[in-house]
């Protein structure tokens, strides 16, 4: 008995929450037909938008998914003075307010900035390009090393050592031995990475200044079509977003360790 | 002699590789993280940081943001141990989609989980049920987005519990909420305040999902995300990073919690 009102209970939560609202964005999207959905993201400045933000992602994703092993590897394999403080700064983007994160950095590149000389000389970080892959690099850091993390504590040094006693160079030691262990780990903390780095909102909102056609990503399109009164609009733009994000849930499960389905 | 110089040469290169290694890291995160993070505090102190923390706005700001984060993180901790119990030890058909949705949050941007809810709650909702600009909405839109932390934390952990421990106490005649709250609670505890803090930290950071749905009115739904995005755009950088710290100090604090509670679950462990 306590068993169904436990199940029936958490399933009703989840459909209130979950479920319920993101279909409804679905039935919005579409409630006056296909074509009038597909032509209001079609237009110039939704595809500009997803443009944008697909090319942040493919910036920034690459280079947390190069560092995030390099940091993970750095972390379990090595031992150096500040190492505790290093695995503190790494989850620090998963509990820092996105807002915070994108106050920092124009703290940091604006006007009076450490580095606001650079807009001086050509290199505008702010309100551009540069800024926003920052903002989404901070934000999107931490997935790929604390995947990688325990995968490479579990697997230990020995086969490591083997391969090295055997001749072998660094690199390939790597290439043949560790990366092939983690390499799920690291597909895993990838599609992460993705998620985060395309549904980035608040750090991205500071500093790209939201110049419509030019710094606007598509979660920024959603909220100015909707505050523009274009629900419509921004309807459509969501269940793009919303599709992106099935996509990912649908790979993480394919990427995921076996053991939890046990 | 060939043979010894191989030897020698190669524990050095290897050597240089982890340094490398351990150089190119920490500089990414320097460059990434503490640079900015640094550029913040630095901006914040001085004599203004006090008057601006404590500017009547800023605290209301402040005050709203733990205590609905304090909630969510309760909510979280009942809904999120009863969730991971079900997807664990209950069998029905569709688990698997159920476990999969459990994600969800995590991948969908933030103001599409906003956006969603107000269609759901908001004005014009199918149920007739509008709670926009509201602090219920502001507890939904947290919910919402801090939904998989505790679930996560805690699914692991029940899947390793050995049930030979609850059946003996069972069959000595425990009752089911006894059997609970005496093995099983004790035994997934570390596990839910790892995810209730995490969830909490989300919670008083979180500025996507609720920027559409709270309203932002001061001294009512205004919470210190959303206080501190309106004094930038106002002008007024120092009350903007006074709050910022203040937000950043509580992070701090919690992943210092988190940290704690890992080493607990270890000692348990072993």
């Amino acid at each position: 008995m306590a068993r169904y009102v436990l199940r029936f209970g958490a399933l009703a939560y989840l459909a209130l929450l979950l479920l319920v609202p993101v279909g409804l964005v679905f039935y919005r999207a579409f409630e006056h037909g296909f074509g009038h959905a597909w032509d209001a993201v079609s237009s110039h400045q939704a595809v500009h938008a997803l443009e944008l933000t697909l090319l942040i992602a493919a910036i920034a994703v690459p280079a947390n998914t190069i560092f995030g092993i390099v940091l993970a590897l750095a972390l379990v394999r090595t031992r150096f003075p500040g190492r505790g403080l290093v695995n503190a700064v790494v989850d620090l983007p998963l509990a820092l307010s996105p807002v915070v994160v994108g106050l920092a950095l124009f703290l940091l590149y604006g006007r009076g900035g450490w580095l606001g000389g650079l807009a001086g000389h050509g290199i505008k970080i702010l309100f551009a390009l540069p800024g926003m892959v920052l903002a989404t690099m901070f934000v999107s850091l931490p997935f790929v090393v604390r995947e990688v993390v325990p995968v490479l504590r579990e697997i230990g040094t020995d086969q490591e050592q083997a391969a090295e006693t055997l001749g072998a160079s660094p690199l390939q030691v790597f290439r043949r031995i560790t990366f092939p262990a983690i390499r799920w780990a690291v597909a895993y903390g990838v599609v992460l990475t993705t998620a985060r780095a395309i549904g980035e909102f608040g750090a991205v909102s500071v500093v790209s200044g939201r110049i419509e056609g030019k710094t606007e990503t598509l979660p920024l399109y959603v909220q100015s079509r909707f505050e523009g009164f274009d629900t419509p609009g921004a309807y459509a733009a969501s269940v793009v977003l919303a599709l992106i994000a099935i996509a990912t849930v649908v790979g993480l499960r394919a990427f995921h360790p076996r053991e939890e389905t046990g | 002699m060939a043979a010894d110089a191989v030897v020698l040469e190669r524990p050095r290169t290897a050597v240089s590789g982890a340094a490398l290694g351990k150089g190119v890291a920490t500089g990414y995160l320097s460059l990434v993280v503490l640079l900015p993070l640094a550029a913040l505090v630095w901006s914040a102190r001085g004599g203004d940081f006090w008057d601006q923390a404590t500017r009547p706005e800023a605290v209301a700001a402040l005050k709203l943001t733990l205590a609905v984060a304090a909630v969510c993180a309760l909510v979280n901790a009942v809904a999120g141990t009863a969730i991971a119990w079900t997807l664990v030890r209950d069998r029905f058909p569709g688990k698997g989609i159920v476990d999969a949705l459990i994600d969800l949050p995590f991948a969908l941007p933030t103001i599409v989980a906003g956006l969603t809810l107000l269609a759901l709650y908001g004005p014009g909702g199918p149920f007739g049920i509008n709670v926009a600009f509201t602090r219920t909405a502001l507890l939904l839109a947290l919910l919402f987005v801090t939904l998989p932390f505790v679930v996560r934390a805690v699914q692991p952990v029940l899947l390793e519990l050995d049930t030979e421990m609850e059946e003996a106490a069972a069959s000595l005649g425990a009752r089911p909420l006894a059997v609970f709250r005496r093995i099983v609670f004790p035994n997934l505890l570390p596990a839910i305040l790892s995810g209730v803090a995490l969830a909490f930290a989300r919670a008083v950071g979180e500025f996507g999902a609720v920027v559409l749905i709270s309203g932002n009115l001061p001294f009512k739904t205004e919470v210190a995300s959303v206080y501190i995005f309106g004094q930038l755009q106002s002008g007024n950088e120092s009350g903007a990073a006074a709050v910022s710290v203040l937000l950043l100090a509580i992070s701090l604090a919690v992943l210092l919690a988190i940290g704690a509670f890992r080493r607990w679950r270890t000692r348990h462990d072993g």
